[in-house]
């Protein structure tokens, strides 16, 4: 395999993964064991699947804050339509993909006809979700739905007392699907496209503002479905849920080898990006001693260093590299 | 160039490893200090106020006394830290969970698990909306009416059936805490019915709208006309004291201050004569929880499912002590 700027940050990001996960092991045994590993996929879940779309954004050159705001609005949602008005939650979990999806193409059409830069649109977004989220109810609600007890209850049993939550696998899920389709189908080229260069996309014959509507439609029906996994999770819906969560996602993406300009990277980072956060969580919960605060402050350096070694690494790939 | 960067993430991969080792060797010599002390994991909602840093600083030194190793996960106040931290000490099997839940729904399947592995949790100052109580083995909490109650009864037992016209500061409207606070300071005061409570408003539990409020308080009613202030906090009594002072009255004697939770400065508050009385909410909560959890695993004393801490009220007799006392907590 030729080391170049798409394979080398994955290489990285895999091997920081490794080792950290080694370098936890050797020190706390009970790491290895299943029940941390289906604990890492199924407490980072929803941040996950959030990745998955926010993958798709950064790649087309944007940003979205919104997400974080639409997967709390969710799971308001879900709880008022299921606890208040008695719908049935496969009824109201297509409700909020729909509704997630309407609202992420409203806001790519605002970015693509406004001219605006994604970080205020996206921004706008972010405040209405969480606005309307808290009109909602401010309160949190449990949702005691029997369907729901069972969902949420699901689980793959792991040797080992290990489980895997049925949303773990829902998490896997979207990568698989958002991995096929950014990186085996026209519309992930478009959106590579898009990325490297909007003005030569478009002169290339791509609709630019097709493919901008839809990367935001699929990354707010990602952040429903996040929603909906939250949750099942925490079987309540409360307004505040997931303040900050997008940032969460932007450097998963990012430690995760995609480039924040848009046009590099790819999907399978991401998923490593976001267990490098979890276990350094997991490694600070271990340990008991330190701040969990340490926690961002490590993100914030990988995060550092990563975007260092990607101006590297574009500088000296040249003269591909500039265009990814 | 392709050499440059993988060097690179050579040296990266090696500062990586080089940070975990280090932490390894001295959290070895960490557990031999506690040899056969029980492992006890606390999932603390954060450090939002001085009251919540000085309950962390207290269950770590409490349980430092009892040869207990505590491992505290502070969650940034989002309950998905939260979840995570419980499963993470369920992982590592510790003997027992204290958990400070953020929000009072959602933590049936997390709480299941611990259930399942046969790890006991203790609630610590709030309590869970459960259909399932026996997924918590207890709950430490301070009794919120009780506090109210108190701090009404000194009122009364102060005035000795004096007529006294009270303007009370409300926490943020909606919260139970604030519902519990108002309902026992009436309860106090009831009796004879020479104590009336003139004015209720909000000041959100801070010193600055206390202030604020305070301030409307006093325009609002006709000079000399208030005989007592009760807050439902200290930091909002800290700001009606200023407020007090700016309009050239003398709180503690002009207008009695009786407020609830005992934070450092309001003991201040207490030895300069600003003040005349606290309910302390006492940051203690994990003590009660170390002792009911040792002898729960020593022979299996089932402990009750709700333990009160004391509310106990402070006058500025003490007060010059007790902040001494305090001061380094917070």
């Amino acid at each position: 395999m030729r080391l170049d700027a798409r394979t080398l940050p994955l290489l990285i990001t895999v091997g920081v993964f490794i080792l950290l996960y080694a370098a936890c092991a050797v020190q706390f045994p009970a790491m290895l064991g299943t029940r941390v590993i289906g604990n890492l996929l199924t407490d980072n879940a929803f941040l996950g699947v959030l990745a998955v779309g926010m993958t798709f954004v950064i790649l087309s050159g944007g940003i979205d804050l919104s997400v974080g705001a639409v997967m709390g609005f969710t799971t308001v949602a879900l709880a008022v339509m299921i606890e208040g008005a008695g719908l049935h939650p496969l009824v109201a979990f297509t409700i909020v993909l729909a509704g997630g999806a309407l609202f992420g193409c409203g806001v790519g059409a605002a970015i693509h006809w406004l001219k605006a830069p994604p970080f205020i649109v996206t921004l706008t977004a972010m405040f209405l979700a969480r606005g309307a989220a808290l009109l909602l109810s401010t309160d949190s609600i449990p949702v005691r739905h029997g369907f729901y007890q069972t969902l949420s209850g699901l689980s793959l049993s792991l040797p080992g007392g290990g489980r895997l939550g049925l949303i773990a696998l829902l998490m896997l899920l979207a990568f698989l699907a958002g991995g096929v389709l950014l990186h085996f189908t026209r519309a992930g080229l478009k959106v590579y496209a898009l990325g490297g260069n909007s003005r030569f996309a478009g002169l290339m014959g791509i609709d630019t503002g097709r493919t901008t509507i839809l990367v935001y439609g699929f990354s707010s029906t990602m952040a429903g479905l996040a929603g909906i996994i939250f949750s099942l999770y925490t079987r309540s819906g409360y307004a505040l849920t997931g303040v900050g969560v997008e940032l969460d996602a932007i450097a998963a993406v990012v430690i995760g080898g995609t480039l924040l300009s848009g046009g590099v990277g790819g999907m399978a980072g991401s998923l490593i990006g976001v267990l490098i956060q979890g276990l350094i969580l997991t490694w600070i919960t271990f340990d008991g001693s330190l701040s969990s605060w340490w926690t961002k402050i490590a993100i914030g350096m990988l995060l550092f260093i990563f975007i260092g070694l990607q101006r590297l690494i574009l500088h000296f790939s040249a003269p591909t590299g500039r265009t990814g | 160039m392709k050499g440059f960067a993988t060097w690179g993430a050579m040296a990266l991969m090696l500062a990586v490893m080089t940070g975990c080792g280090e932490k390894a060797s001295t959290d070895k010599a960490a557990d031999k200090t506690a040899p056969g002390g029980l492992t006890i994991g606390f999932s603390q909602i954060g450090s939002e106020s001085g009251w919540r840093a000085a309950e962390t600083k207290l269950a770590r030194s409490e349980a430092e006394k009892r040869g207990i190793t505590l491992k505290v996960s502070d969650a940034q106040q989002q309950q998905a830290n939260q979840i995570k931290a419980v499963r993470s000490f369920i992982a590592q099997g510790v003997d027992a969970i204290l958990l400070a839940p953020v929000i009072s729904s959602g933590w049936d399947e997390v709480l299941g698990e611990a259930k399942a592995a046969n790890i006991p949790v203790v609630l610590l100052d709030r309590l869970i909306d459960t259909a399932d109580p026996s997924l918590y083995l207890s709950s430490v909490t301070s009794d919120t009416v009780e506090e109210g109650r108190v701090a009404g009864r000194w009122l009364a037992e102060k005035l000795a059936g004096r007529d006294c016209r009270v303007v009370e500061l409300q926490g943020t409207i909606g919260a139970s805490l604030v519902a519990n606070r108002k309902k026992g300071f009436e309860e106090g005061i009831a009796g004879p019915g020479n104590i009336q409570i003139v004015r209720t408003q909000s000041g959100d539990f801070t010193r600055a709208k206390g202030k604020e409020v305070m301030e409307g308080f006093i325009k609002a009613e006709a000079p000399g006309s208030i005989c007592a202030v009760y807050a439902h906090n200290d930091d909002m009594m800290i700001g009606a004291i200023q407020a007090m002072k700016e309009a050239g009255l003398k709180p503690g004697s002009d207008i009695l201050a009786v407020s609830i939770d005992g934070v450092p400065d309001i003991f201040k508050a207490m030895a300069d004569g600003d003040a005349n009385a606290t309910v302390e909410l006492t940051p203690n909560m994990a003590g009660p929880a170390y002792d009911m959890l040792t002898a729960y695993k020593k022979d299996g004393t089932v402990p009750p499912k709700w333990v009160q801490t004391p509310s106990t009220l402070y006058l500025p007799d003490t007060a010059a002590a007790e902040y001494e006392r305090r001061k380094d907590l917070y």
